[in-house]
């Protein structure tokens, strides 16, 4: 019994009990749980290797060769191994940009994928949504200059190809994943210029009263020697208020405020990070309903215990459904399988009463400590609602935030027509990287919660697809006659069939 | 008791319809206010494809071919007026529009509609060419096989709608027109010599109202004695990456935006209210435009989405003030971006002097009355 | 910007704007593209300034290049072949083509 890997879409069953997008540690568990009970399963997911982001490039990557990673990345090759070792289809390379909930027969769920160049339409009884998270885009003046990238894609870069930034490198934000990186980047050899840390004093007594749970969290001990680890090594400045990237055509320096002082400082590389945030585009695209978690800081789909979300059939788990990091992301992986098969009759409720119990019991271990790390690590808000007029908002359609605040003084209601008005989340990337920045500034302008202020509806597809690919797919009779306002013609139906 | 927030008149709707009336009402100098929804409501503002368009639009009803025709003709002056109180330039270009037929018969019926219109109009309306395969291809050197002809009118033309919408809405403010967003209005009652406009936001008192909020006018309009038939009509609408320009002209299902993005449509849905796109019309979408324009297999769609259209039972427009209710009127219609030039230099001048002129009476609601008791 | 401190265990070759790039079999083709000393990978569509990854997991789509011809795609989600022609790209897409393809 092994796992199956889709090279192109003619490999593709028609139809699934479950399909699971992402392969993250969440997707994994979810996909394995599920085979494990006989399930007919298909994982589909964009990298090319299983893993997601945290355990990227962990099947290929060698202990003795990439031994900076820290212990915590090998955990991912024991799911990996499962993973393999389980009865399941795998499309790696994959693209999901469309979910439908109930549109295929017999209310199965419709699913638009391209593989290989090629688009196909799958069913599935089931879906979970495991598409894991992205960070906080990191709106300031120069962000844009090649030479800046998150700290997570330094992160991909030394997992992917051993790679670490070259000439001097600072890093600048907020939040567990900087110094994880730090201390990563150290052991791989870099060397640090400055780490440039923008979290919120005042934030340490907003903390405080989820201190104890931090105590008995499992992050404890691991957070605290990587920070005093870091601290050895690099300069730190810590109460950073205001960050420009300084440059032309690359990134050279970085100039920030602190301790009310201005000053620069040179730079090849920077490395911007301030919190990580769930990615709902396929979510809400789905219809399922949106709401937003105000510890985090982020809207995420609204889910039960289980991973349910406001669409049948429809779950979500891991980071995708809110903050919880890899471990708590399994465990909810595997819940959700569960639940789902549950639901579909595939499994009895009775078996699985006391297996969820358990693996409830473990997820609460990993939940401990969460509330204390989402309130120290809150971004400041001069981060979230960039002050500056000429900063970048949204990098696609270059909209910039003076323009975005002059057009809420219009008094538009809301995200979207703001989109209308400016093309602001128009282009390639679906407003992924402007969308909180988008929904903060209309909530600071507004002084009211961005829960109120609601965030981008999205269509299909959530990522672009060619048009040939579209092109390609099958077209029944009523959504011809809803484009010609005519039935198929015969002389039509001759040059459907010339062209195929 | 606070005075109400009061208005010589409020336009309940902001979207192309309502905001090139409130424009209008406010340049011939009155309080004007507008109430709007909310950001998800249905808008089909931002769900259009910013066509000014002529070619094959009223056919058996003459006077809406020549509404039409007139208010293209106005766009240049109305664009022009809108930059001046904006600063927003909407792009407009008038240099013609083709209709593609992929097989004989659509061209047969494309051809069959002109001239009937035309017939209709005693030749009033927009001048149209019929066209064959080559001569199409002759004109469009990028246009596939698969294209067995197509109608070319000159009168057509297109604008960039989202920066029209966003030029409204600056005009308005640059007029001093009390715009309020999330004022979702519940119930209208008349009162003396006025209306009281009353939701979740509270009561404002209007001397005069005109009604402009597209599907919903048809819940409005029956608590000031108006009538607004509607029937259900879903658009769906693929939109690419930027594109270098390719197709300077423009047509109803390619245009290419001026900022480069090519809009493909459309479709109509007539038993549906799920506002989700459906992939299998995406599919005849995309197949019919690679069959049209084959140079944009390789395009990437970035974005789809999908619109409810304010189509009146008989597809053409309804204005109207309340008989029962004198100083209550009514815009609704589906060519919110063509006919843009006629609300805000035609219709907002007439209900601002208290009276819609005779021209406008095909257009009464009272016409649904006459079909239904017949 | 990234400068390897693991040699390629299994190395591919392919040219990048006519130059000639080493990278690993199995990496993404925006990481090996960095990994080779490339800053800028494209000039964006609206502004023509200077564009670079930014995220490099599929939700920036900042690292479009040109890959054998077919334009904007995503480099960080492609794995390298031998052989494979990259270009960086300059402003919107070009259409071009003949209407009898």
């Amino acid at each position: 019994m092994s796992m199956r890997r889709i090279t192109d879409t003619g490999a593709l069953a028609l139809h699934y009990d479950l399909v699971v997008v992402g392969a993250g540690p969440a997707g994994l568990s979810a996909a394995i749980e599920a085979a494990a009970a006989g399930a007919s399963v298909l994982v589909a997911d964009e990298n090319l290797a299983p893993g997601g982001q945290i355990y990227r490039a962990v099947t290929r990557n060698a202990p003795e060769r990439q031994d900076f990673l820290g212990k915590d990345y090998w955990k991912g090759r024991a799911i990996a191994e499962a993973f393999s070792a389980s009865l399941i289809d795998y499309a790696a390379a994959t693209t999901v940009w469309s979910l439908d909930a109930a549109a295929a027969e017999g209310g199965s769920a419709s699913l638009g994928l391209t593989l290989g160049g090629e688009a196909r339409m799958i069913s599935a009884r089931a879906v979970i949504l495991a598409t894991g998270a992205m960070e906080r885009p990191m709106p300031i003046p120069g962000w844009t200059l090649p030479g800046v990238v998150s700290a997570g894609a330094a992160q991909i870069a030394l997992k992917s190809v051993s790679g670490i930034p070259g000439g001097r490198i600072v890093l600048a934000g907020c939040g567990p994943l900087l110094y994880l990186l730090a201390d990563q980047l150290l052991r791989a050899g870099a060397e640090i210029a400055a780490l440039l840390d923008t979290a919120d004093r005042k934030q340490r007594l907003a903390a405080l009263r989820h201190l104890p749970g931090f105590l008995l969290s499992p992050y404890l001990l691991k957070g605290l020697s990587l920070l005093f680890g870091v601290r050895r090594q690099v300069k730190i400045v810590s109460g950073v208020r205001e960050l420009a990237i300084t440059g032309t055509r690359h990134a050279d320096g970085v100039r920030f405020r602190a301790g009310g002082r201005e000053a620069t400082i040179a730079a090849d590389c920077v490395l911007l990070h301030h919190g990580i945030i769930p990615g709902i585009n396929l979510a809400s695209a789905a219809g399922c309903a949106i709401e937003w978690n105000d510890a985090q800081r982020a809207f995420q789909p609204r889910t039960d215990k289980h991973g349910r979300t406001s669409v049948a059939g429809v779950l979500s788990v891991g980071d995708g459904a809110g903050i919880g990091g890899a471990e708590h992301a399994a465990v909810s992986g595997r819940i959700a399988a569960l639940a789902s098969l549950t639901d579909l009759g595939l499994l009895p409720p009775s078996g699985t009463a006391s297996r969820l119990a358990e693996l409830e019991r473990q997820r609460q271990v990993y939940r401990r400590g969460r509330a204390f790390l989402d309130a120290l690590y809150r971004p400041a808000r001069q981060f979230l609602a960039p002050s500056d007029p000429d900063t970048m908002v949204c990098r696609c359609e270059e909209v910039r935030a003076g323009t975005l605040r002059q057009v809420i003084a219009l008094g538009v209601p809301g995200p979207n027509q703001l989109k209308t008005f400016l093309r602001c989340g128009m282009g390639p990337c679906q407003g992924r990287m402007c969308a909180s920045t988008v929904t903060e500034i209309m909530a600071a302008e507004r002084g009211i919660s961005p829960a109120e202020i609601g965030t981008y509806r999205l269509r299909a597809p959530v990522k672009p697809l060619r048009l040939a690919e579209l092109a390609a797919l099958p077209q029944g009779p009523a959504a011809v006659f809803a484009v010609t306002g005519r039935a198929l013609e015969h002389d039509s139906i001759e040059e459907e069939g010339k062209n195929q | 008791m606070p005075l109400l927030d009061d208005c010589d008149i409020a336009v309940v709707g902001g979207g192309l319809v309502g905001a090139a009336l409130a424009w209008g009402l406010a340049r011939t100098g009155l309080k004007t206010m507008v109430l709007d929804g909310g950001d998800l409501d249905p808008r089909a503002s931002r769900a259009n494809f910013a066509l000014v368009w002529v070619q094959g639009k009223g056919l058996h009803a003459p006077h809406y071919a020549l509404w039409s025709k007139a208010s293209a003709e106005r766009w240049p002056a109305f664009a022009a007026a809108l930059a001046a109180d904006s600063g927003i330039d909407v792009a407009l270009s008038q240099r013609g529009a083709f209709s593609f037929a992929l097989s004989q018969g659509e061209l047969d019926m494309l051809a069959a509609e002109l001239e009937t219109i035309a017939a209709e109009t005693n030749g009033a309306a927009a001048p149209y060419e019929i066209l064959t395969a080559e001569e199409t291809r002759r004109r469009l050197p990028l246009v596939g096989q698969d294209v067995v002809g197509a109608a070319y009118s000159p009168a057509d033309g297109h604008v960039n709608s989202l920066r029209l919408f966003h030029a409204l809405h600056t005009a308005m403010r640059h007029r001093g027109v009390d715009y309020r967003a999330c004022h979702a209005v519940e119930r209208i009652e008349p009162v003396d010599a006025g209306f009281r406009l009353a939701g979740a936001f509270g009561t404002i008192f209007a001397r005069r109202i005109v009604l402009a909020a597209g599907i919903d006018n048809q819940r409005l309009a029956a608590m000031v004695g108006l009538h607004a038939p509607l029937k259900h009509s879903k658009g769906q609408i693929l939109v690419t990456e930027k594109c270098r320009p390719l197709f300077e002209y423009t047509s109803a299902t390619i245009r290419q935006a001026d900022e480069g993005g090519v809009m493909i449509g459309d479709s109509e849905e007539t038993h549906t209210t799920a506002i989700a796109t459906n992939q299998e019309i995406s599919a005849v979408l995309a197949n019919r435009a690679v069959r049209v324009f084959p140079c944009l297999a390789e395009v990437n769609v970035v974005r789809s989405w999908a619109g409810f259209r304010v189509k009146t039972r008989d597809g053409l427009p309804i204005y109207a003030q309340s008989a029962s209710h004198p100083g209550a009127f009514i815009a609704v219609c589906h060519s919110g971006v063509t006919l843009a030039a006629n609300h805000a230099l035609v219709v907002a001048p007439q209900i601002a002097s208290g009276a819609l002129s005779s021209d406008l009476a095909p257009f009464h609601s009272g016409r649904f009355h006459v079909s239904e008791n017949s | 910007m990234f400068l390897r401190i693991r040699e390629p265990v299994e190395a591919v070759t392919f040219s990048f704007d006519g130059r000639s790039v080493t990278a690993a079999r199995g990496d993404t083709l925006a990481a090996a593209l960095l990994a080779a000393g490339v800053e800028t990978f494209r000039d964006s569509v609206v502004g023509g300034e200077p564009r670079a990854p930014y995220c490099l997991m599929g939700i920036c789509y900042e690292c479009l290049v040109t890959i054998d011809g077919i334009q904007n795609r995503q480099s960080c989600l492609v794995e390298v072949h031998e052989g494979m022609v990259v270009n960086s790209q300059h402003g919107a897409r070009l259409v071009t083509g003949r209407a009898d393809r």
